[in-house]
């Protein structure tokens, strides 16, 4: 017995110290960093962007001498747009090859589908895409938009700029369209919209036929007041949508369309000319005119040898976070997790419109929110800048969360802490 | 003497410095234009208010250039002009002469910013403003664009003009115009109830929003008369709605059959479980894609005919992809049905990957020519001329597929091969070369409904495999090889799907056709239009 567990511990000890050894001999030479974005299978189509992005970023911060004294390493996988398979590629990034920090994913999907790993081996994700909320985890940083940093200053334009009364909220039939529209709907009525004037609509992945779809919206167009279509549709099932928008006469000064997953990328398709003033909210767009972003666009186009490749939100979501975590390694002297998580957060670094993002205790960063009307090449006019908006992870909108937040500063330390129950832990009001 | 004309000169000086301003305000756009320069989005209003207040029409093709975003402002003296894109800079235009003022490097100007609002502006500004032009089509656009956006501003325009106006299609526009501008105005009850009575006879979708707008603020005594126009241009529209859904049905119907008339003849009739098919599609649609690309750097001029010249070559195209995949690859496994389906599956992803090897993973964009965008109104309803024309397409292949199979010698020698192989072999056919040469076929038609396709969805490396299960759904719920099958079994499962698809949604709507579709399976194992005869059984 007394043997047994001697022999245990040594055993424990030694496994130890070759992990730590190895940890070690890892660190001196090289930090390295992981990319865990699709390249191939239907997401490829997006996260192939961000992967060449994070290898741009990598390469710029070598050139200006690296991260504490070191090169930075990427180590690029390929999940597949498989969400368990991004399971086992996060894990096998933390633990086989060591990684610092872990910048990836795109679906809310493959997200919480590796949130267990994380917190499990206690590492760090960067998640730069724009997502529902509803979720803070200690291990993972939401760099792309909040609902209430893209969604509700949208609906607040229309509402102000064009006198939009009535409300068509599209979207496909998954979690993020589902979630915003949920907000939207809890927030439109909180503005006193009644429910009449609210008309929600989900379409499965890769819709293609939008005839039926379009014309209820001219029906529910045709009362008289002014309507506006808030849409989540996602990825491919766009360019049939606006097509048949476009064809059916539906111009943006009758019943504009205001977007929050078409972006730059998404109009390299399109022939845009019927689109004219359709609108986009976004943290980002390439037309922002600030200097720091033409930088980046001369960067990205040598980078990527062609001159023709576009930028969009969530690389800039992709550049905010990748700069924070370099920050707050440099400030820490240390990649080790736990003295990061508390090291980046107050971190400010500049963002691609010209301002700067902080990182906040909830994980989300502060950006402004940006609105944006289509132009004839594919760009997009911006026509409203708001201040920066912090990124609120519980919506206030929502009964199951509007009583929760979110502070990982000690002694707090709680990603859903209930105010008016005064404890950490659970949904619920 | 000389006193008197200096203090006349003084005089007119005065004249001309204090009255100057208010001149401006009443006659002279070019300050108010000048100041749209620096002006946000409520400023830039007022002053197009002004602007169309000064009733000069020399400001239209200042505000059109204005509301399509090519307006600028030089940066070094802020003076405002029309600018079109010339090499690296823009070509400078007076906006109110038209006459050119130079060029300008790109960063010498900066665009006016324009919102919705203000395109909204505009538009019921230049239909004022151009109601009295001397060309027919400009007065007929400006009336309608009054009656889009109505404003009680342009009222006495639109009587002007009315009083005027000798056509007759013209001044019924106008006519509906003044109606939609009474409405919104101040005046009389007995005004206002013949407007609404000319709005109900417009009838449509655009009447009924113009009525109900201004049922919250309307006279209470004309409320009736109201109410009673609105419920009649409603029950008409609902009689249209359902026109529109039938009509909606075979468009869709239209497509499925273009996707699976191809595997029609390669499944439904050689029996081969073709998995590459919807790749044959997506080669199609991606031939379109190229034969565009040269035609916009070669010969821009022919653009409306790329879809023409499209055609053969995405037939030759996949048609040659379909006989090499045969000829390679298929003849070694007929009769062993599950082998033939993983090497076509096997096929379809070396096709994919090869695409998206050339042409990148992202969508690429096909172009709509000119005679495939827009829409027409027939009633109460809009047809959209690309719909139109897909579904005159896929009945056309249709009809000439039927005739191939029905009364050609090569048709027949398939049709023999397919029904009784060593039979038709004993009597001199060449049977692998007329397998090769159907398989070839199948593969061709499916290219050609990819250049259909191409209009109306993505072309990406992923096209085909949206439509594989659709088109294999339509083949079996019709009835493996029978074309007859393929056709009926398309449009009803179209009209089927749009006729669920308001009432339970587009999600809902698809779940409900697949359960259809297996019940009816179970009680028609064979589909809609069985072959019945010995054929059936070999």
């Amino acid at each position: 017995m007394n043997f047994k567990m001697k022999l245990g511990g040594a055993l424990l000890a030694a496994a130890l110290s070759t992990t730590a050894f190895q940890g070690a001999f890892a660190a001196d030479d090289t930090i390295k960093i992981g990319v865990l974005h699709s390249l191939s299978g239907t997401m490829a189509i997006s996260e192939t962007t961000l992967k060449d992005v994070m290898l741009m970023l990598v390469a710029e911060q070598n050139k200006k001498g690296g991260v504490l004294g070191k090169k930075l390493e990427a180590v690029v996988v390929d999940p597949a747009s498989d969400w368990p398979l991004f399971a086992e590629k996060a894990r096998q990034l933390i633990s086989q090859d060591k990684v610092a920090a872990v910048f990836g994913c795109w679906t809310s999907s493959s997200r919480k589908s590796v949130l267990p790993v994380f917190e499990e081996l206690n590492s760090i994700l960067f998640y730069p895409v724009q997502y529902e909320g509803e979720e803070s985890s200690r291990n993972i940083f939401y760099t792309g938009a909040a609902p209430n940093q893209q969604a509700i200053p949208a609906v607040d334009y229309l509402a102000k700029e064009e006198g939009v009364k009535r409300w068509v909220l599209a979207g496909t039939d998954y979690v993020y369209p589902q979630t915003t529209n949920k907000i939207l709907k809890a927030y439109l009525m909180s503005k006193g919209v009644p429910e009449s004037d609210i008309m929600i609509n989900y379409t499965p992945f890769g819709h293609s036929d939008w005839q039926t779809i379009v014309s209820d919206i001219k029906k529910f167009g045709s009362a008289g007041k002014k309507t506006a279509v808030v849409s989540t549709i996602n990825g491919d099932a766009n360019v049939p949508f606006y097509k048949e928008l476009g064809n059916q006469g539906i111009k943006a000064e009758d019943i504009p369309v205001v977007a929050f997953s078409v972006g730059e990328e998404e109009l390299a398709g399109l022939d845009t000319k019927p689109l004219v003033g359709h609108l986009a909210a976004w943290n980002y767009f390439q037309s922002v005119d600030a200097e720091v972003n033409a930088d980046f666009i001369k960067e990205w186009k040598a980078f990527t040898k062609n001159d023709k490749r576009v930028t969009n939100d969530p690389m800039e979501a992709a550049y905010i976070g990748f700069n924070a975590w370099v920050k707050a390694v440099e400030a820490a002297g240390t990649t080790n997790t736990d003295a990061v998580l508390d090291s980046i957060i107050g971190v400010s670094v500049p963002n691609l419109s010209g301002g700067t993002s902080t990182v906040m205790p909830n994980h989300h960063i502060t950006k402004p929110v940006l609105i944006g009307e289509i132009q004839a090449d594919g760009q997009f006019d911006i026509v409203q800048e708001t201040a920066p908006v912090v990124g609120d992870e519980w919506s206030d909108y929502l009964p199951d969360s509007k009583n929760l937040i979110s502070d990982w500063r000690k002694p707090m330390s709680c990603g859903n802490f209930n105010v008016a129950s005064g404890k950490c832990g659970g949904k619920g009001s | 003497m000389t006193l008197k004309i200096l203090f006349r000169t003084l005089l007119a000086c005065f004249i001309l410095v204090f009255a100057a301003p208010s001149f401006a305000q009443q006659g002279d756009p070019k300050p108010l234009i000048d100041a749209l320069a620096k002006a946000d989005f409520g400023e830039a209003e007022k002053l197009l208010g002004q602007i169309a207040a000064t009733g000069d029409t020399r400001v239209v093709p200042a505000l059109d250039a204005f509301s399509n975003g090519d307006l600028y402002f030089r940066k070094s003296d802020n003076a405002v002009f029309i600018g079109k894109t010339a090499g690296s800079g823009f070509d400078l235009i007076d906006p109110l002469t038209g006459a050119s003022a130079g060029q300008a490097a790109k960063n010498a100007v900066t665009k006016i910013k324009i919102n919705n609002n203000l395109r909204r502006v505009i538009r019921s500004a230049m239909g004022g403003l151009t109601l009295l032009s001397p060309d027919r089509t400009v007065r007929l656009s400006a009336a309608d664009a009054v009656l889009r956006s109505p404003s009680p501003e342009n009222l006495e325009l639109v009587e002007a003009a009315l009083a005027k106006e000798a056509d007759k299609e013209v001044k019924a526009r106008m006519e509906e115009a003044r109606a939609v501008s009474v409405l919104s105005s101040d005046r009389s009850v007995d005004e206002k109830r013949g407007a609404i009575q000319t709005i109900k006879n417009l009838g449509g979708r655009n009447a009924l929003g113009i009525l109900s707008g201004v049922s919250g603020s309307i006279d209470p005594s004309l409320k009736p008369d109201l109410d009673a126009a609105i419920s009649a241009i409603e029950s008409e529209q609902q009689l249209w709605d359902m026109v529109q859904n039938v009509w909606y049905g075979l468009s869709l119907g239209s497509v499925l059959l273009l996707a699976a008339i191809g595997l029609a003849i390669t499944f439904g009739v050689m029996g081969i479980i073709n998995m590459a098919h919807g790749e044959m599609v997506m080669l199609g649609a991606y031939s379109t894609f190229v034969v565009q690309q040269v035609i916009r750097e070669s010969a821009p001029g022919l653009f409306d005919w790329s879809l023409a010249i499209a055609l053969p070559i995405a037939f030759l195209v996949t048609g040659a992809v379909g006989f090499v995949i045969e000829r390679g690859v298929i003849r070694f496994l007929y009769g062993r049905p599950l082998e033939t389906l993983l090497a076509t599956w096997g096929a379809s992803l070396i096709l994919q990957q090869t695409i998206r090897s050339i042409f990148g993973p992202t969508n690429q964009e096909v172009g709509n020519p000119s005679w495939m965008s827009g829409s027409f109104p027939v009633g109460g309803m809009t047809i959209t001329w690309n719909r139109m024309w897909i579904i005159l397409f896929s009945l056309t292949i249709f009809v000439a597929l039927l005739v191939v199979m029905k009364k050609s010698a090569y048709g027949l020698n398939m049709r023999a091969v397919t029904q009784n192989r060593r039979m038709a072999s004993s009597m001199g056919i060449k049977t692998p070369w007329v397998d090769a040469l159907t398989f070839a076929l199948g593969s061709g038609i499916a290219g050609i409904a990819g250049v259909a396709l191409s209009q109306i969805d993505n072309v990406s490396p992923n096209l085909g495999q949206s439509y594989i299960i659709d088109s294999f759904m339509v083949v079996v719920f019709g009835g493996v090889g029978n074309l007859w099958g393929t056709l009926v079994g398309a449009l009803s499962l179209g009209v089927l799907n749009k006729f669920l698809e308001p009432s339970v949604g587009a999600v809902l709507g698809k779940i409900l056709v697949l359960v259809l579709i297996i019940l009816f399976i179970q009680k028609r194992p064979r589909g809609l239009f069985a072959l019945k005869g010995r054929a059936v059984e070999a």
